[in-house]
């Protein structure tokens, strides 16, 4: 355990006053503030450090205690044992904070000022914890439907719900997945953004899907079936005779899932792309030729 | 758009202690967006996480409206350089794993 040193930690002198311990943690907690810094753990601990030194510093009692016992602490024990004796004396013990949480202290506080908050009239304020922010990467295939992943975030796993239909750059709040909170402050939340890639034939406009799909000649003058792929499997379409190139049609329904709306989807466009037969024969182009001469 | 969707900005100031003014202002300068509706102001519930961490910013740092749009602002710019970022290692990843 090691001596800390709570003036450098908020860069101020032992002269400080009141007021410069006040604007000295007002600047720092605005550097390392958790809001500020997301996914930054190294911000995360110095704010933890911060807070200590604020709130050892900002309450004189607890100041002057460490004044006097801080670089020696283990006279800190012999200390605390007087000061009990002292409240049992006038008539019971000064509560701390039924908020507090340990872990958010460093052992040398924990030596100096007990478990507790650190006593007295005990300032105690408390933060919540960081907001940790995570990506993940899905096919536009796997969130046709709704299904459950387990993700590992910090060591932890959590097994989580992705609902059908979920955007690309779409953002989930899990609350209190994220860093835990300062002073027994409630837990940061996760945040988790999805990166929707898209190796399917179709493109992705909302909840329409658009895809193109080639059509012989023949099939576009004479009229036709074709089958088309869905996500949701082949459909066989009509093709009318005499369909120009490019043409769209919508297939109602057979889009992409509507996010959290249940038995609802956008529509599919299917834009055909006439293909025209290359490496004619000659039988081919007499019979072109033919049909030429007769326009 | 659904009704149920929007929260009565009342029952926020009740809920996060914050005064009505504090909205007024976020709203004015562009950082949340308040719809009224028969005389009844309210926030998108989308908003929540962002009006939840303008308040922390606020009431914790004592940063003022000008301030948390000032804020925001760089937030938004890490935020975008960082996804570059992270784009650029997993490319980056996938030519080291080649060789």
């Amino acid at each position: 355990m090691t001596y800390i040193d709570y003036y450098k930690v908020l860069g101020i002198t032992k002269k400080a006053t009141e007021n410069d311990i006040k604007k000295a943690y007002r600047k720092m907690a605005r550097k390392y503030h958790p809001d500020l810094n997301p996914d930054d753990k190294e911000a995360e601990k110095k704010f933890k450090e911060i807070n200590e030194a604020n709130e050892v510093l900002s309450n004189p009692e607890n100041r002057k205690k460490y004044d006097k016992y801080g670089k020696d602490w283990k006279h800190a024990e012999e200390f605390e044992k007087a000061q009990q004796q002292q409240q049992y004396q006038r008539g019971g013990r000064q509560g701390g904070s039924a908020q507090y949480s340990e872990q958010d202290f460093s052992d040398f506080f924990s030596s100096m000022f007990g478990g507790g908050s650190a006593g007295g009239r005990g300032r105690n304020v408390q933060f919540r914890g960081q907001d940790y922010n995570a990506e993940l990467q899905l096919e536009l295939e796997d969130v046709y439907r709704t299904h459950k992943r387990t993700l590992t975030v910090n060591g932890k796993n959590i097994r989580l719900t992705i609902p059908a239909g979920v955007k690309n750059g779409q953002v989930i709040k899990i609350k209190g997945y994220g860093g835990e909170g300062v002073n027994g402050g409630p837990k940061g939340d996760l945040h988790i953004k999805f990166s929707i890639l898209n190796h399917s034939k179709f493109k992705r406009d909302k909840d329409n899907l658009y895809t193109t799909i080639e059509l012989d000649l023949y099939k576009a003058l004479l009229g036709g079936d074709v089958v088309v792929d869905t996500f949701d499997g082949q459909v066989k379409l009509k093709v009318k005779p005499e369909t120009k190139n490019l043409t769209q049609v919508k297939l109602k329904g057979k889009g992409f899932p509507v996010y959290k709306k249940e038995g609802q989807f956008g529509d599919l466009y299917i834009t055909y792309k006439i293909k025209i037969p290359t490496k004619l024969t000659t039988r081919e182009k007499e019979l072109f030729e033919e049909l030429a001469k007769l326009r | 758009m659904e009704q149920k969707d929007f929260i009565p900005i009342v029952q926020l100031c009740e809920h996060y202690s914050v005064k009505i003014s504090f909205f007024n202002e976020l709203h004015d300068m562009g950082l949340i967006n308040i719809t009224t509706v028969e005389k009844t102001s309210y926030l998108h519930q989308e908003k929540i996480s962002d009006v939840e961490k303008m308040i922390r910013i606020h009431q914790e740092l004592n940063i003022n409206t000008e301030g948390i749009d000032a804020v925001f602002n760089l937030l938004q710019k890490i935020d975008s350089l960082q996804n570059e970022l992270n784009k650029l290692h997993n490319r980056l990843r996938l030519y080291e794993n080649d060789y």
